[in-house]
């Protein structure tokens, strides 16, 4: 079976304001039905990017294809993309239905054709029965839904949006999350979405892409990004992480263990490191998957069935605790002063009775936890 | 009986210092304009001691044909020039805030030139224009011969109305302005279906403003005007001269009915009057 051609590319793109390197030779290319997400943070071109395919910036190098077709000379007003902006940029002299409207009107869809069109977007986005009203009557959360009918009436290509759920307070920033995934499903438009929010892009996209500084840093599935971060920085961006600095003393085919000063044992790992050219590599390992164990006085290190004796567990006292509600965070220091961060979900209603501020503890891990960064 | 409470801190108007202050404001401001208005009606033929009530004055202003002339004369001059700078004044302030050009700054500072010069060398520097530069035409039919008043009017009301529109636009989403675009379309549609209408209220403040300058200007009209181009102010500062009569009185609580109603009609229009101030009604929130 032969690839799809991607809807949308990017070849090679830089963006240059004056010395400034906003985007710096990216190429990605995004397939149709996705819902793609630009994350990183603020500053690091993510915007530009989606502006440059909006066409309110143009590439200073590099190309954008939409359909194969090379877009850079075609301006906002007639390529096939339509925007929800940050602000939503309802107008505010326009009732909502008028500003639904609005893109269709400027097409010249006739007026039979644009109300019957203009009354499903809005039940769509369940505002059906609100057209005749002015944006000000409008709660925040209603003036994104008039933006995103507004786009999607026009029925686009691709769909951006631009950190659409920042401007919403947390409640309603989850059942956005929620009709967003929905929507796309339901019209299976190919969206598009920058935002610095983590937590929305690994809940909303099909796909993501890690920028930094201009950079594209990786672009995986959000599970992938997660558990198999390509770097330090996508590790330490996406989530917490304890980053391990140190050198590989074993390294066979099935297995393999890492040496790091800042650990009084060693790192075990169930599998081989790739690429790996001697030199430093880092160990990152999910404060979740650690695994917290009181430690009595005289105990000997318990052992997870994955890693030989003498690996995968540190002793350590908790010195910091932060009840959530459902998980506890809490900061254990091991011999030789490092801290590191556990996560513990509190599975029973006395759980977090059981690890309190000076308990000493074991910390052990699974030798299938630890991802190797080499950069 | 309760005892009435403090005043809180942000009661000032139960502070006799803001009472005090209020009670000065309405002293100075109106009551002037209600003494003029109120010796209009008197019946004496000095504005000093009331004697009765009359309607004869205002008889007599109607039939005042050279003031009846230059009443009309002043409105005409108002509309035309406060037409031309509110078109001349929006075209500035848009491509001000629109443009990036050589020379903006430059251009900036010299919109403000006839806000701060002295209106008496703005007067001066007209009749050297008119005599020297551009003499205009004597003998014009009416209303042209009011040509070179109404560009002088122009000059100095358009200013204000850019800098009026200017700070409207300050308060403009440019997002709006790309959502439009974004939306399908082009440039001049997205001016006429976005941009005006959010710089609407500025361009009628902006016209108020411009025509209350006109209207009432007394000292550049009075270097401009001719011996068959009078206008209002400059009518009553001649008829003054003479002697304050009960039909300047007249003349003028015209004059001030008039304007008030205009105001009065042009925020209705507008519907609301923080916008008209240029604070950007409810689009902000």
């Amino acid at each position: 079976m032969t690839a799809k051609a991607p809807l949308i590319t990017f070849e090679n793109v830089t963006k240059r304001f004056g010395k400034m390197v906003a985007v710096d030779n990216v190429t990605l290319s995004v397939q149709e039905g996705e819902f793609f997400s630009l994350l990183g943070p603020s500053g690091c071109g993510k915007t530009t990017l989606l502006r440059m395919l909006a066409g309110f910036e143009t590439p200073t190098e590099g190309r954008i294809l939409i359909d194969g077709q090379d877009v850079s000379a075609v301006p906002p007003n007639k390529r096939p993309v339509n925007m929800v902006f940050q602000s939503y940029a309802v107008f505010p002299h326009m009732t909502v239905a008028d500003n639904v409207a609005y893109g269709l009107k400027v097409d010249k869809v006739p007026a039979a054709d644009r109300k019957r069109r203009v009354e499903e977007a809005l039940e769509l986005v369940q505002l059906g029965g609100l057209g005749g009203r002015k944006p000000d009557q409008l709660s925040g959360g209603q003036r994104q839904r008039v933006a995103l009918a507004r786009a999607l009436v026009k029925r686009p290509r691709v769909l951006l949006l631009d950190e659409p759920l920042s401007a919403l307070d947390a409640k309603l920033r989850e059942q956005m999350r929620t009709e967003l995934c929905t929507l796309q499903e339901k019209v299976g438009v190919t969206f598009i979405m920058v935002t610095h929010d983590q937590d929305e892009a690994l809940a909303l996209a099909s796909r993501c892409a890690v920028m930094n500084r201009g950079v594209l840093q990786q672009v995986a599935s959000p599970n992938d990004l997660y558990e198999f971060p390509n770097s330090r920085f996508v590790a330490d961006f996406i989530g917490t992480v304890n980053l391990f600095e140190g050198v590989l003393a074993v390294d066979e085919p099935d297995h393999a263990t890492i040496k790091s000063p800042e650990l009084p044992c060693d790192l075990y790992l169930d599998h081989g490191v790739t690429g790996a050219q001697g030199g430093t590599l880092w160990a990152a390992i999910r404060p979740e998957k650690i695994e917290l164990k009181k430690r009595p006085e005289g105990s000997k290190p318990p052992k997870l069935d994955d890693a030989p004796a003498g690996t995968n567990a540190v002793a350590g006292v908790i010195r910091h605790e932060a009840y959530l509600g459902g998980e506890s965070l809490y900061e254990v220091e091991i011999t030789g002063g490092r801290r590191i961060k556990v996560k513990r979900s509190n599975l029973t209603r006395w759980d977090q009775e059981d690890f309190a501020l000076g308990e000493a503890v074991w910390l052990t891990w699974h030798a299938c936890s630890p991802a190797v960064l080499l950069s | 009986m309760a005892r009435r409470d403090p005043a809180g801190p942000l009661e000032y108007l139960r502070r006799w210092q803001m009472q005090a202050w209020l009670a000065a404001v309405g002293l100075f401001l109106y009551v002037p304009l209600i003494a003029l208005m109120a010796f209009s009606f008197n019946d004496s033929r000095r504005n000093i001691v009331w004697k009765g009530f009359t309607l004869k004055y205002y008889e007599k202003a109607f039939n005042n044909a050279s003031l009846i002339e230059a009443f009309g004369n002043s409105l005409t001059i108002a509309a035309v020039s406060t037409l031309l700078s509110v078109m001349l004044g929006a075209m500035v302030a848009f491509a001000l805030w629109r443009f990036r050009f050589p020379g903006k700054t430059a251009l900036d500072g010299a919109l403000a030139l006839p806000i701060v010069v002295p209106e008496i060398c703005m007067g001066v520097a007209m009749l050297v224009f008119f005599a020297k530069v551009l003499p205009w035409p004597q003998g014009l039919p009416w209303p042209l011969n009011l040509g070179a008043i109404i560009i002088a009017h122009v000059s100095f009301s358009f200013p204000f109305v850019a800098v009026v529109v200017r700070a409207r636009m300050a308060s403009f989403n440019r997002e709006m302005e790309e959502a439009a675009r974004d939306l399908g379309a082009g440039e001049w549609r997205t001016i006429q279906d976005v941009i005006l209408p959010h710089m609407a209220p500025s361009l009628v403040a902006g016209a108020l403003l411009a025509f209350t300058l006109s209207l009432d200007d007394f000292v550049i009209t009075f270097f401009t005007s001719g011996p068959d181009t009078v206008t209002f102010p400059v009518k009553v500062y001649a008829m003054v001269r003479f002697s304050v009569t009960p039909e300047v009185n007249a003349a003028s609580t015209i004059l001030i009915v008039l304007t008030v109603i205009l105001t009065a009609v042009a925020l209705r229009l507008q519907g609301d009057p923080a916008a008209a101030a240029g604070h950007g009604g409810g689009d902000k929130k």
